[in-house]
């Protein structure tokens, strides 16, 4: 069953640890509990989002850079 | 020559304030903002707003080239950069002038030598001022090293020339220590950073944070006195106040004159603050860094004081001379201010803007509230997360700490956690309200009394 990752705080989504780096992960990659999916940067501060559950990514509905509300689905598992 | 026209390059409470003051000087202000900020206060209320780009600060607020083309389509004869962005961008200052236009602070060349540690360290020493005694430069004999350790006085930090960030940093308490620590410091050195290089500084072990407020026109320069911001996370300031109640009278003249000497050497123009260490065990004072701008913090001075201190680095950036002499500067009573960010103090500080669903400010005598709320308002995720300054004056520091948790009673904000809760709660710690409190104070105690903070943040709601 697909569950929602989604963003604690409203905010910029970004998928990459740092500019110049690749993306936490990729839709296919597995994922462990507990593992960093992205970041949310509120205020001047980055927010780790994390999966709660192991699983698989099917996709990101966020684009890298861009706004996201508080709640919003960032990340499709299965 | 004067100012008649300030294009404001800053944000938030900070942009309010320098348009009041400007306002106040009959001065037409142009408020520049994000795309992100239409509905700022500070734009609403502005002679001229002009959107300068998108939400990013480094498209916008920090745009250098889009700010002086503001300037220049609205006629603006002087731009005030407030704190943090561009205000000590030296490149900035230059570019401003270069445009024919009066930047509100010193010149370039200043903000450039003040920003570099080195220099400023010179510059303190070179005009009498004591900074944190150390080994000024890298040590490579180890029996010198020790020789200087013991002429400082232990406890020393032992600092790799190569390191950074807090590696390579090891404490001798004794000279025991230091033989056996500085070989060692000075090998790990060697293999983490391929320099084995040394530095030593004397280590001030529960220090307070006091800094002195001063004015200069280029000539001539005044204090405003003290302000003591120990309580400190992150190394960011969340409670400040005037004047410092560690300091006896001839420690403060002592102190308030070394900063005058300080910034008289340097030919200062404008507002600007220097930054001390107090060790309440010694009573000695070492300079560490001035900022060459108006301080978040300003307002406990002007309340102490009764001056208004955005007012005068106007004027004297038009290029007036300083409006008072010294003995036109007295201070009375005891002023405190908090800063109320949008953080949640009982959840790890987790910054989270909202829209101010509901709003109640605190008023009465000696209140001041320096802000950028109202009802309404949806505060943008992408700035720092100050809200405002909540100030209050009264006779005594103890009478201002019994008038702080009046306000705080009195102050509602509905839609988003503030940070509120946490001044609460310090307002029954009983070492804060004894003063007894330095820089690295405030960090265990949140450790330590998050029960306490919920607790409060509870009583709110």
């Amino acid at each position: 069953m697909p569950t929602e990752i989604r963003s604690p705080v409203p905010g910029t989504f970004y998928r990459k640890p740092a500019p110049d780096q690749p993306a936490f992960k990729e839709a296919g990659d597995s994922v462990a509990a507990g593992e960093t999916v992205g970041l949310v940067e509120v205020m001047k501060t980055f927010i780790e989002i994390k999966a709660a559950d192991a699983g698989v990514i099917a996709e990101f509905t966020v684009e890298d850079g861009t706004p996201v509300t508080p709640g919003q689905c960032v990340c499709v598992m299965e | 020559m004067g100012i008649t026209k300030l294009l404001i390059a800053n944000r938030g409470e900070i942009a309010l304030r320098i348009q009041r003051a400007a306002r106040d000087l009959g001065i037409k202000t142009v408020q520049v903002h994000s795309e992100a900020d239409t509905e700022m206060l500070a734009v609403k209320l502005a002679d001229e707003a002009i959107c300068i780009g998108p939400a990013p600060a480094a498209k916008s607020y920090l745009d250098i080239d889009a700010i002086l083309k503001a300037a220049r389509d609205s006629g603006a004869d002087a731009i005030h950069p407030g704190y943090g962005f561009l205000s000590e961008n030296a490149g900035f200052a230059d570019r401003v002038v270069a445009a024919g236009l009066i930047f509100v602070g010193p010149s370039g060349d200043t903000i450039r030598m003040m920003g570099d540690k080195a220099a400023a360290r010179a510059s303190a020493l070179a005009a009498g001022v004591p900074t944190v005694p150390g080994s000024d430069g890298i040590i490579t004999d180890m029996a010198a090293a020790e020789a200087l350790a013991g002429q400082i006085g232990f406890p020393v930090m032992i600092k790799a020339a190569a390191g950074g960030g807090g590696r390579g940093i090891r404490v001798a308490e004794t000279a025991e220590e230091f033989r056996t620590l500085a070989p060692q410091a000075s090998a790990e050195a060697k293999a983490a950073f391929g320099d084995g290089g040394i530095y030593i500084e004397k280590l001030i072990a529960r220090a307070r944070h006091v800094e002195v407020q001063i004015m200069g026109d280029g000539q001539d320069v005044v204090h405003f006195f003290d302000r003591e911001c120990s309580l400190q996370r992150r190394r960011q300031k969340v409670w400040e106040e005037a004047p410092s109640a560690a300091l006896d009278d001839t420690t403060r003249e002592a102190l308030c004159q070394s900063a005058v000497a300080l910034a008289k050497s340097v030919n200062y123009r404008g507002a600007g603050t220097l930054e001390y260490l107090y060790d309440d065990a010694t009573g000695a004072f070492y300079f560490i860094e001035m900022n060459t701008r108006i301080q978040v913090e300003h307002p406990v001075t002007e309340m102490i004081t009764g001056h208004d201190l955005l007012a005068e680095m106007i004027r004297v950036a038009g290029g007036a001379p300083l409006s008072l002499r010294q003995s036109d500067i007295q201070r009375r009573g005891h002023a405190i201010e908090v800063r109320l960010n949008a953080e949640d103090p009982a959840n790890n500080f987790m910054p989270f803007p909202g829209v101010v669903s509901g709003l109640r400010l605190p008023d009465g005598p000696g209140v001041r509230m320096d802000h950028m709320l109202y009802q309404g308002y949806a505060i943008p995720p992408f700035y720092d997360s100050l809200l405002g300054k909540l100030v209050v004056w009264a006779d005594t520091r103890e009478a201002a700490l019994t008038r702080l948790g009046r306000a705080l009673g009195e102050l509602q904000v509905d839609g988003l956690p503030t940070t509120a809760p946490l001044f609460s709660a310090l307002l029954g710690d009983a070492e804060l309200r004894a003063n007894h409190v330095h820089t690295k104070w405030l960090e265990p105690w949140l450790d330590s009394h998050a029960h306490l903070i919920a607790a409060e943040k509870d009583k709110a709601a």
